[in-house]
């Protein structure tokens, strides 16, 4: 007889376990969750804990522990460590969405109270700081000249980059790229505004304007870009490329009519992410855009507003509420611009994704 | 249209690797000639040498000559893009385009090399699926998905998309291997048809396969791991699979090792 044969015991009997255990009922989580929520009120409530975050902890505590327990003295260890598993996930999964949660309600309630169409048709020119009124339809405008201006330079700088490395990069010179990328994405948005600043501005001698500020933005789009289209196009599987190579069609052409429109819902999502993202810079737009009261419809010439900028303009000004109120309705929007690019990033996705219809 | 290869002193590499080694042998127009042989012994690496689809992988090279009807593909000035118009491919998972329809499918080669007129767009369409026994399945849906056919339905699609551009040459790289017994037959039955205005070239690891479908047969082999694969012999299919002149090719396929 082998090692292998005598090391399973002759008594052996892999099957002679039962098959049945005792399980907790399906509701038992929620009146877990439940009981230790009003416990740990009840504790927070006694012990005269001030902070209902505190409360909050000891309920979650409780719910893990409890759950853990309760679970180990009905259903056994190896049930009681899943249960324990799938508590600290759904505390954590709380944990994290409360902030989320917090801010944009708070958001929401701060913000409504001042966006009306007065709000969003009008600028700040001959308003006083102080007072009531004013818009930011120059700072709307704004943000959508510099993102669409930063957009345009980065999205097909970034798409061609994108192309080169997986396509056609090989040895140092991707290698070179594929670094300088790398470091671009840890550039500080302070750092590129920077930058625009003392060559754009100082050397070169250009005036502040909002062109300047979208040449800030596009340094910081790129490469979140370049790194999201080079994962997308990665993903095209070769077969694709080759079936195309074997049809007697040019790398180009595959590139562009097979590798292209197969990753075109990935690619988008990236691009508005990216867009998204320099949406709600503030740094480089205060060095570059200067910040005006009033509409400037040019770009290209002179200061102008931006959301996040008008948010800061209007919070800096110490006990003022009208310019609280006014910052807080400029916070509603750029969360709601933002949020409406993911949302068609999303319908993009799904429209453009390949699809497997019958 | 179908035309006559003649390989002579073919090896291919991968980087540093020798993958084949001096391979020469001649492949007949309007029949089929099986690639038989273990895994790893280079019959795909070789079939990919013949419409120049090797170089795509990096790193990888060809020495040798491959002569379509007395011009050499691997000559100074021959465009390895028109090469492989003339020599196209089935691959062995079926791989249609996911963003396009049955139709943009079988017509890709085509319109991507510039062909636009609707008319005779239609008319390939009709003609290369009732050429790939795959009209009557999908002629009414021919702007639905081409992912969203059965795999052998993708496979046949794949055929039809091969044979649209009309080249003198099919390769198939083992196109029944992901393939049910029925889907199968309906591709084996399609070898069939073909060989009628095709070269073809089949690698398949299904030994019935090969004696049910080819006309000739070539075994390959590899003396040992790490060594390169080499052709062992080549003769009509009936020879090989009754009475093989080398004793490794009787051994492989009656099973005795491999």
């Amino acid at each position: 007889m082998s090692a292998a044969t005598t090391s399973v015991p002759a008594d052996a009997r892999p099957l002679g376990r039962p098959l049945t255990a005792n399980r907790l009922p399906k509701w038992a989580p929620a009146a877990v969750a439940a009981g230790s929520i009003a416990l740990g009120c009840g504790i927070g409530a006694v012990g005269g804990l001030e902070s209902k975050l505190q409360w909050g902890l000891i309920s979650a505590i409780l719910f893990v522990v409890i759950s853990y327990v309760l679970s180990a003295q009905v259903e056994g260890r190896r049930q009681a460590k899943d249960r324990l598993a799938t508590s600290v996930v759904w505390v954590a999964f709380i944990l994290a969405v409360i902030p989320l949660l917090a801010l944009t309600f708070y958001t929401v309630q701060q913000g409504a109270k001042v966006v009306d169409g007065n709000f969003l048709s009008h600028s700040m020119r001959g308003v006083r700081a102080s007072g009531p009124g004013g818009g930011i339809y120059h700072a709307l405008i704004g943000t959508l000249q510099q993102v669409l201006l930063a957009s345009l330079m980065a999205a097909p700088i970034g798409l061609l980059t994108a192309v080169y490395l997986v396509e056609y990069g090989r040895g140092k010179l991707a290698k070179a790229v594929t670094f300088f990328v790398d470091v671009m994405t840890g550039v500080p948005s302070i750092v590129a505004g920077l930058f625009i600043l003392s060559v754009w501005n100082l050397a070169l001698g250009f005036n502040y304007s909002g062109f300047s500020g979208s040449l800030a933005l596009a340094i910081l789009m790129l490469p979140v870009v370049v790194r999201s289209t080079e994962e997308m196009l990665k993903l095209v599987p070769n077969e694709l490329r080759e079936a195309s190579y074997a049809l007697g069609v040019p790398k180009w052409k595959t590139i562009l009519r097979i590798v292209i429109p197969t990753a075109i819902g990935g690619i988008t999502t990236g691009v508005m992410l990216a867009v998204a993202r320099i949406t709600g810079e503030t740094a480089p737009v205060m060095l570059l855009v200067f910040g005006a009261d009033y509409i400037n419809n040019n770009p290209f010439d002179g200061p102008q507003q931006s959301l996040p900028m008008y948010i800061w303009m209007q919070y800096s000004q110490v006990n003022n509420q009208y310019g609280y109120a006014r910052a807080w309705g400029a916070a509603l929007v750029l969360i709601a611009f933002v949020m409406g690019l993911n949302l068609i990033a999303r319908g993009i996705a799904r429209w453009r994704s390949p699809k497997a219809g019958h | 249209m179908a035309k006559r290869i003649d390989v002579s002193g073919l090896s291919a590499y991968y980087g540093s690797t020798k993958a084949i080694e001096d391979i020469s042998m001649a492949i007949e127009p309007r029949s089929v000639t099986a690639f038989i042989g273990p895994s790893g012994c280079g019959k795909s690496t070789f079939l990919r040498t013949l419409n120049r689809m090797h170089e795509v992988i990096p790193g990888a090279r060809v020495e040798g000559k491959v002569l379509l009807d007395d011009e050499n593909l691997y000559g100074t000035s021959v465009d390895p893009v028109a090469v492989r118009r003339s020599v196209g491919m089935v691959f062995q998972r079926p791989n249609p385009f996911p963003t396009m329809s049955i139709y943009d499918n079988v017509i890709a080669g085509l319109k991507l090399s510039g062909v636009r007129k609707k008319s005779v767009l239609d008319d390939k369409v009709e003609k290369s699926l009732q050429g790939a026994n795959l009209w009557n399945e999908v002629k009414d849906r021919l702007n639905k998905p081409g992912a969203g056919l059965s795999g052998g339905q993708q496979q046949r699609l794949c055929i039809a998309r091969a044979i649209a551009v009309e080249p003198q040459v099919l390769l198939m790289d083992e196109p029944c291997s992901a393939l049910d017994p029925i889907s199968t037959l309906a591709i084996e039955d399609l070898i069939g048809e073909l060989k009628t205005q095709f070269t073809i070239v089949i690698v398949t690891h299904n030994m019935q396969q090969a004696a049910r479908v080819s006309d000739r047969t070539a075994f390959f082999n590899l003396a040992g791991v790490g060594q390169p694969g080499k052709l062992i012999e080549l003769d009509d299919t009936q020879r090989i699979f009754s009475n093989p002149s080398v004793q490794a090719t009787e051994d492989y396929i009656s099973g005795r090792f491999g």
